[in-house]
């Protein structure tokens, strides 16, 4: 179990990088739906003993994350109809090295941080490595959907992060955490909408034109 | 050196021909066609050699070298493999320098050649392919040092030999990383697909075919042979990462290796088949993910 663990974790940051190199926003898409599957394992590899708690935290992370906002995002994409991010701030070759070097920089952190009781020891540094590869989308790209791609990849960063607490964590918060994520995403899917329909386009950056 | 090595080494020299034909079959078999047949190499080479050479009069000394220092680096190049997941004819502290100089003095012979023709089209031809190198080469060092970590050995015959195969069961995760980077590797430095389509014959979209066109006969039935040779030295690297074999007899290690060479020709094949060639500004962004995937092999290995 341990060791399946560690290999869905290094998946977890191959699907970071893997977004990071893309421009397609279908395949942004697909990365992040992916990495939420990759997510919603987790739980039951960890845990000590298959327990109610962290199966049913595993399906709920499914269904959210791999299912239902990468659903909501590709309706989005077309009802936008944007295919591509086509300039970011930062190039896809720049960001893929600035994300291995995100997570070289994760892993040197991880490595100072004294966590008492730890099973996982690639844990850490992979959610460092993630929430830092989300700040990177987040800051970089134009594209307001993809924007919401890097907010989701941070988000998956600090949901691992707190796996390092599944025991203590009652499962009541984190089923108000993900119900969160997701009203919080649709609304942003609305914004997204609104945006797309007032200027013709989803480059965020264009939203400095408003005034009343 | 144990007799299965010069026994491997031999047959490795045989068979690599072989290797580019069992890719082309499955991609002709995958794309519903039926293809030229797997041995088909070995009957172009025999063509060619007893062709005459036609030499420009363009070229100089450095044209006719090319093939030739192209291949002898090829097979010096191979010494320093352990084929029987032990041992290596050739070892020394640090030859793995010496195998990655070893295939870029190949490469470099060649590009001269092209740049000897004074063609055009082959000087172009000649700057893709340096370039193509120029991201290829970081990405197989920082494969080396991954291995190197992982295997605690200075030598190729220790980081793709006994050492390694001790440390697979700790370090699994970041050798298959590093398996996966040296596959991409593989592609891009033998002009396969997705870098470079060797089924192409037009110019401007080729790489590596377009900086031999000049060569003609035996020439170019050394250029070929050592094609498949290089594809054949990769296909032993990646082997070598993914299955250690110091655990088994010298002749069953020697037969899984070729084994593995048939299974990455028909990799290389489907890739082939379900890919088609990136656009050329893309192809440094593909090698660049190579590389950060050995990066992250690395940081695995320096926790």
């Amino acid at each position: 179990m341990r060791n399946a663990a560690q290999i869905v974790l290094l998946l977890v940051v191959l699907s970071d990088l893997a977004i990071l190199g893309t421009s397609r926003l279908s395949s942004c898409i697909r990365g992040l739906a992916a990495q939420g599957f990759l997510l919603g394992l987790l739980p039951v590899l960890i845990a000590p003993h298959v327990s109610v708690h962290a199966a049913s935290l595993a399906v709920g992370t499914v269904i959210v994350k791999a299912v239902a906002l990468p659903w909501f995002l590709t309706w989005a994409i077309r009802e936008a109809a944007v295919r591509r991010e086509i300039e970011p701030i930062v190039g896809f070759i720049a960001s893929q090295l600035l994300g291995a070097l995100a997570v070289a920089l994760a892993f040197a952190i991880a490595s100072r941080l004294p966590l008492p009781g730890m099973q996982q020891p690639l844990l850490v540094p992979v959610s460092l490595a993630t929430l830092i590869i989300g700040f990177v989308v987040l800051t970089t790209r134009r594209k307001a959907l993809v924007q919401v791609v890097g907010y989701l990849i941070l988000e998956n960063g600090i949901y691992l992060f707190g796996l390092t607490q599944t025991e203590s964590v009652p499962f009541l918060i984190e089923l108000g955490v993900l119900l969160d994520i997701f009203v919080g995403v649709f609304i942003m899917g609305i914004v997204v909408f609104h945006i797309n329909r007032e200027f013709d386009s989803l480059d965020s950056t264009r939203l400095t034109e408003l005034s009343d | 050196m144990t007799p299965e090595g010069l026994l491997a080494l031999v047959l490795l020299g045989i068979a690599a021909p072989a290797v580019p034909g069992i890719a082309v079959k499955t991609k002709s078999l995958l794309t519903g066609r039926r293809g030229p047949p797997a041995l088909q190499l070995y009957a172009d080479l025999a063509k060619l050699v007893r062709k005459g050479r036609v030499y420009s009069r363009t070229t100089t000394l450095i044209f006719r070298a090319g093939p030739i220092v192209a291949l002898v680096s090829l097979i010096v190049a191979a010494l320093f493999l352990p084929l029987d997941g032990r041992e290596a004819p050739a070892r020394f502290a640090g030859d793995m320098v010496a195998f990655a100089g070893l295939l870029a003095l190949g490469r470099f012979a060649l590009v001269l050649a092209a740049m000897d023709t004074g063609s055009s089209f082959e000087g172009l031809g000649a700057s893709r392919e340096v370039t193509i190198a120029t991201f290829a080469e970081p990405t197989m060092f920082l494969c080396f040092i991954a291995l190197v970590l992982a295997a605690g050995d200075l030598t190729l015959s220790g980081i793709l030999g006994t050492p390694l195969a001790a440390a697979w069961p700790h370090a699994g995760a970041s050798l298959s990383l590093v398996g996966v980077s040296l596959f991409v590797l593989l592609l891009a430095e033998n002009s396969r697909v997705p870098v470079d389509d060797p089924a192409t014959h037009l110019e401007l979209t080729m790489i590596h075919e377009v900086i031999v066109l000049d060569h003609s006969g035996p020439d170019l039935a050394l250029i070929l042979y050592g094609s498949a040779l290089k594809l054949t030295l990769f296909g032993v690297l990646v082997v070598s990462v993914l299955v250690p074999r110091a655990g088994f007899s010298g002749p069953a290690a020697v037969a899984l290796l070729f084994a593995g060479l048939g299974i990455v020709a028909v990799a290389v094949g489907v890739v082939e088949s379900v890919m088609a060639r990136v656009r050329l500004v893309r192809v440094p962004q593909l090698l660049v993910g190579a590389a950060a995937l050995a990066l992250v092999a690395t940081i695995l290995q320096l926790r």
